[in-house]
């Protein structure tokens, strides 16, 4: 009885931690003062300058924009390379893996600097080639440090469920007349799309997240993150709350979406096997 | 395929959700919308239109919230007011300290073509060639900025910055916890309202704080006065609740401290929050800042970086400009227009005589910089021998945690051989 007590609480406890910050964040988006400590009234306002505030939107949009096309990408180089891997005789496999652990577990400070020097010292070798040589810095460099980070993480969704999945899946497509790129798109992609899948998911977080190298590599573009960074002057504004407010329900939505869709999709096909027992 | 389908499903959601946003974006208001009263339209007899034509993206580097943008509906929106009047597209984009504006200018990292520092880090970038000097033909409206806000320490000649706002610190309180009058740096360190009193968390102005308590010039000259300041700021740890930034709004707004040194203009802003509280200026002096716009040099669109300076010296959108900040106008015309409870404000425009007994921050040399800065991480970390052990004991720890791993990886190995 005490055990089960000493559960409930810490199962309450645990996600207060979770989520109380969420909601204290979305209460204030409707704070009608700047506080951040008196509640003095509810209002919309803050949405509505949201919505006109051309600094933080453009920001937001180049988030999104940016961790949309650094994932895509990354998911396809990924699942590329996590093919050839293994493929791989154990030894290169094993040192292929762990180089590209490391920029797993390097701190993105270090990250960050380094791809900095590199775009810094790219664009004073190519300073021939005049006003094309500026443009690096920017959205280039972004997107190519963005796709940098995301890389390990598809690889290392990707490559376990290479290897769990059955290795006669292959040659059996290509015996029963594939050939192999066919073998690759209906066959092996099929399986592993789950961590192919999960994998974007996750470069997706990532980037939109990112703040430490996106802050050396971004020249003078702005992402979400640095852009509220840069208010703490100031103080940042409860526009921040209404947005971030939007961007938690509208996660909460898909993720609802997609499991209620998937429930129904279960019972169906639940319905059609009872069917076709009886 | 069930997975295809998902992936579909959130493409198209984020996609319809990105289009939504930058609908959202488009209806920048074409024309200058301002309070029906005051006149925005800028000066006729300059050309504004002429580099139109050139497709010239100007890349400007301002503070956070540092600008009108018009997001209340009524205000102007300064940028696409410029971009409306010039047909120059800004990219406006911000930072939160000095420091990391130099560091980004001085890796190379960006471009930049307008760039808002404080006065000592213009000075520092002038000394360093880093900016570009103006040509005062593009920018008439210089003729706007007061008298006092020209020659000033950093910029002897005028050359390189024009004032953009200007400000002071002095100390914040809250009139329901404090009894005593407000008058000197010394009640920041009086044990009568131990931990009820916030302090800065940057070292210029910490610093500058402790000098003038003890009647020091906020800029030292040996490495003597910074250490009298130093000690005098170890003397006050023990009464200070916090070093904090813009926690000083929320902790000052909710009551939850009753003293601290800010900036004048963040002090009317968290005055209309809570009335209760008042701004203070101390006998012995104190901080007086400048803000100012200066093109760094390297700039490709120097011209139309002077265009975009001269009209943010537009009376009218300094004005706009002030409003939203909060803090204090160089530019006098802009002055004569604001509201009259503004213009009166002793914490906005303080008399002469408050101003006469300021300083303003200059250019430190490299050592004395230095030393400031061990000075106040040794107060901070609370650690006078310093922290030259953090490497070693870092490495060493890795050391071990590889050679564990290593012995316990052969034992598991000889175990399972078995």
């Amino acid at each position: 009885m005490v055990g089960k007590i000493l559960k409930r609480v810490y199962v309450v406890l645990l996600f207060s931690f979770l989520y109380m910050p969420i909601a204290v964040l979305i209460a204030f988006s409707f704070n009608e003062s700047k506080s951040r400590s008196n509640f003095t009234g509810f209002t919309l306002d803050w949405y509505a300058k949201l919505f006109r505030n051309e600094a933080v939107l453009s920001a937001l949009l180049l988030s999104l924009v940016l961790a949309l096309v650094a994932a895509a990408i990354a998911t396809v180089l990924g699942t590329m390379a996590a093919v050839g891997i293994s493929r791989m005789k154990r030894g290169p496999r094993t040192l292929i893996m762990n180089l590209s652990y490391i920029p797993i577990v390097n701190p993105e400070i270090i990250t960050g600097v380094s791809l900095m020097l590199l775009f810094v010292v790219i664009k004073n070798l190519l300073g021939f080639l005049g006003p094309v040589a500026d443009n690096i810095i920017g959205l280039p460099s972004l997107l190519i440090a963005h796709v940098t980070f995301n890389l390990p993480y598809v690889l290392f969704m990707v490559a376990p469920k290479l290897r769990a999945m059955d290795k006669n899946l292959y040659d059996a497509a290509l015996d029963l007349g594939c050939n192999e790129r066919q073998a690759f798109f209906k066959v092996v992609l099929p399986e592993i799309m789950p961590a192919v899948f999960s994998a974007f998911l996750i470069c997706l977080t990532y980037s939109i997240d990112d703040f430490t190298i996106s802050y050396f590599t971004a020249g003078n573009l702005q992402t979400l993150p640095i852009a509220i960074y840069s208010m703490t002057r100031k103080k940042v504004s409860p526009e921040i709350n209404a947005l971030s407010a939007i961007m938690f329900v509208a996660i909460l939505a898909i993720i609802l979406i997609a499991n209620y869709r998937e429930a129904a999709g279960e019972r169906k096909k639940q319905k059609a096997a009872a069917r076709a027992r009886a | 395929m069930k997975i295809a389908k998902k992936i579909a499903a959130v493409l198209a959601a984020s996609l319809i959700f990105t289009a939504l946003l930058s609908g959202f974006m488009v209806p920048a208001a074409p024309a200058l919308n301002a309070p029906a009263e005051v006149d925005l339209t800028p000066r006729d007899d300059y050309d504004w239109m002429r580099l139109s034509e050139e497709g010239i993206t100007l890349n400007v580097y301002n503070w956070g919230e540092y600008i009108s943008d018009g997001t209340d509906g009524e205000s102007l929106d300064v940028n696409a007011a410029f971009e409306a009047l010039t047909g120059i597209k800004v990219n406006y984009t911000t930072f939160d300290t000095n420091e990391s504006l130099y560091a980004k200018l001085k890796s190379g990292g960006a471009n930049y073509d307008v760039i808002i520092p404080s006065d000592y880090m213009i000075g520092k970038m002038i000394n360093e060639d880093m900016l570009a000097p103006l040509n005062f033909a593009n920018i008439p409206n210089f003729e706007f900025i007061g008298a006092e806000y020209r020659g000033l320490d950093y910029d002897k000649n005028d050359a390189y910055s024009v004032p953009y706002t200007w400000g002071y610190v002095g100390i914040i309180y809250n009139t329901t916890m404090v009894d005593d009058v407000v008058d000197s740096w010394e009640i920041l360190w009086s044990e009568k309202y131990k931990n009820n009193i916030l302090m800065f968390d940057n070292s210029r102005d910490a610093f500058a704080i402790a000098s003038k308590k003890l009647g020091l010039s906020l800029n030292p000259t040996t490495a003597g006065e910074i250490d009298a300041a130093a000690h005098e700021l170890m003397n006050q740890k023990d009464v200070v609740q916090g070093y904090v930034m813009d926690q000083i709004f929320d902790k000052m707004e909710g009551g939850e401290a009753a003293l601290a040194p800010y900036y004048a203009g963040d002090a009317i802003t968290m005055i209309e929050e809570n009335p209760d509280l008042a701004f203070a200026v101390p006998k012995e002096g104190t901080n007086f800042f400048v803000d100012a716009a200066c093109v760094p040099a390297g700039s490709k669109n120097q011209e139309a970086a002077e265009m975009y300076i001269n009209f943010l010296c537009e009376p009218g959108v300094s004005l706009e400009n002030t409003l939203y900040i909060g803090y204090s106008t160089p530019n006098t015309e802009a002055e004569e227009m604001l509201p009259d409870d503004w213009k009166n404000d002793p914490i906005a425009y303080p008399d002469a005589e408050v101003l006469a007994n300021t300083e303003t921050f200059n250019v430190l040399p490299d050592e004395l910089n230095a030393h400031m800065d061990k000075a106040w991480s040794d107060m901070r970390g609370g650690n006078a021998s310093g922290n030259g052990w953090i490497i070693p004991v870092a490495l060493g720890a890795a050391i071990v945690i590889v050679v564990l791993v290593v012995v316990l990886g052969k034992k598991r190995k000889k175990r399972n051989s078995y």
